[in-house]
């Protein structure tokens, strides 16, 4: 059993081989190679324009890649290009399996909606058909990302931008996810409410063992969150390594010239 | 004197071709909605163009046709409907549900069961359960085709946060033969049970939206819902005024400016056919009848 688990951790969840995908004449995303393990957590940092966003749309299946593949590894183990995937099989991995935490919680929220059934909308996509049980793990997801559970009934609307980041999180979470894309989570929060969250993803990330592909212009969040960060720059990846040695250790200027634009604190 | 100035039944041969083929693709796939060019009819969208459009495919010179708007054959929109057709197809009409071949109805199914050859013709305004849910007319086709309903319940959980229990009265969402979530069209969740297995071929239209769909005869149709909350019809705890009905849908009638009420069958075809069946209820003229005859007889 415990050679099992091993065997399981050995293996990549996600594979990027050679990603590419340009926009007319434009590439926006060069030649992008990867893999991503079980618990592993990936920043993708650069400046504006660099490609971040692209590379996560395409390695979570939302864009088609004008070259290059992308493979998951399945539940049941299976390693599988996400391009040979029906479009049945790709929106029930992206509800289950995945999880997309936006920047805007307006985008992934459902803002008229209650928060309770925000959070229970993937498991009753999923079959759930008991409202006492869905309410009863929405509550308990609610707990878990700190809102006060007298909130359940209300929609995400009344709430603030940080709960609102919270409750998306919550939502992308109850599932049970293997692997989650964030896309600049922490964007648009004051520092302390930043501070908080950031907090609350560490602690979930280690509890549940996932694994997390981050994208951010904020090497605090990268520095804060992932054990392994990749630097882009105009739609290529220019460094790779762990966090704390890319950010203590910068080689390429581009990235040295990232890390010194941080004030100290 | 029936109008040779029209073809028969208003259209012309070429469009109720058109209406007949989308009208057999709805019924070899129960619940999917069919796209038709609907055509403008002489009366505004939401007075039924759908609905008319349909019987005017399936109508023939043999058929009698029946007119109901929310249970009624005498309301104005029925009235104007069945006139239409009694004029471009100069067709017999009905308001009696057994005679009647072909029922057109907005909002309600007729009390009576409907028997095999009866086909019951639906106008829907809006087609798609989902429209409120998800504004994308393009999420929500792909949603139907990959059979994502799991939204659907989130409306009903919705309603049970706030109300306690699945507070939607009309419009009640279906799923047909295991497969298309469905609007029955705002037909009151009271109706839902008898859309089931029904004998009769059931027909909605929806104009503006340029939709058809239907349900065949002895289809499944079940009313989506909770395990802990399952799906009840609702009705007025109360026996029909005038022939004392207590299994039929009412419609609530104020009388005065206190308070005082009425419940009657909102079937009028229904209500009548009991009333001349010889019951009454508590304010049917009956009483007030034998009442009169009584004191004729005293007086002579």
């Amino acid at each position: 059993m415990a050679d099992q688990t091993l065997l399981e951790n050995d293996a990549p969840l996600l594979i990027a081989d050679g990603l590419s995908k340009s926009y007319g004449k434009i590439a926006a995303c060069r030649d992008v190679s990867f893999a991503l393990y079980p618990g592993e957590v990936l920043a993708i940092v650069g400046e504006s324009g660099s490609g971040k966003s692209t590379l996560l749309q395409l390695l979570s299946g939302q864009l088609a890649a004008s070259g290059g593949h992308v493979s998951y590894r399945m539940r049941d183990g299976v390693t599988r290009d996400l391009a040979t995937l029906g479009e049945a099989e790709r929106r029930f991995l992206f509800r289950t399996d995945w999880g997309f935490v936006h920047q805007d919680p307006a985008q992934g929220l459902r803002m008229a909606v209650s928060a309770g059934a925000n959070v229970g909308e993937r498991l009753m996509a999923v079959g759930w058909n008991h409202y006492g049980r869905i309410r009863d793990t929405a509550s308990d997801w609610l707990t878990r990302v700190e809102i006060d559970t007298a909130r359940i009934d209300d929609a995400p609307r009344t709430y603030s931008g940080g709960m609102r980041q919270r409750l998306q999180i919550a939502r992308n979470l109850v599932t049970e996810p293997r692997l989650v894309f964030m896309d600049e989570p922490t964007g648009g929060l004051d520092v302390s409410v930043q501070a908080r969250l950031l907090d609350l993803l560490r602690s979930l990330v280690a509890e549940l063992h996932l694994a997390v592909v981050i994208v951010t212009h904020d090497l605090a969040v990268a520095r804060l969150l992932s054990h392994r960060v990749m630097v882009m720059k105009g739609g290529c990846v220019i460094e790779t390594g762990l966090t704390d040695q890319v950010l203590d250790d910068p080689r390429e200027p581009y990235t040295q010239l990232l890390v010194s634009s941080i004030l100290p604190p | 004197m029936n109008a040779p100035a029209y073809n028969f039944a208003y259209l012309d041969e070429q469009t109720k071709r058109m209406i007949r083929r989308a009208i057999l693709k709805a019924i070899a796939i129960p619940g999917y909605q069919v796209p038709f060019a609907s055509r403008e009819m002489p009366m505004p969208y939401g007075w039924g163009t759908g609905g008319v459009q349909v019987t005017a495919a399936i109508l023939g010179p043999d058929d009698k046709l029946k007119v109901i708007d929310q249970g009624s054959d005498d309301t104005t929109n029925a009235i104007s409907i069945r006139k239409f057709f009694a004029k471009t197809a100069g067709v017999a009409t009905t308001t009696a549900t057994e005679e009647a071949t072909v029922i057109q109805t907005r909002h309600r199914i007729p009390e009576t069961t409907l028997s095999e050859g009866q086909v019951l013709v639906y106008q829907v305004p809006i087609p798609e359960p989902l429209r409120f849910l998800e504004p994308r007319e393009t999420e929500t086709r792909r949603m139907h085709a990959l059979a994502e309903y799991g939204l659907m319940h989130v409306k009903l959980y919705e309603d049970i946060a706030r109300f306690g229990h699945i507070a939607t009265a009309y419009a009640y969402p279906v799923k047909v033969n295991a497969r298309y979530v469905m609007d029955p069209s705002p037909t009151p969740k009271f109706d839902n049970p008898k859309m089931d297995n029904c004998a009769a071929l059931q027909l909605f239209g929806a104009g503006r939206e340029k939709r058809i769909y239907a349900i065949p005869p002895y289809t499944q149709v079940v009313s989506l819902d909770f395990e802990d909350h399952p799906f009840e019809p609702y009705r007025f705890n109360a026996p029909c005024a005038l022939c004392g009905a207590e299994k039929s849908y009412l419609d609530e009638i104020v009388t005065d400016d206190k308070g005082s009420r009425m419940f009657v069958c909102s079937d009028t075809d229904f209500c009548e056919g009991r009333q001349a069946e010889g019951h009454h209820g508590s304010l049917s003229a009956a009483p007030y009848k034998e009442k009169a005859r009584q004191q004729e007889k005293n007086n002579g």
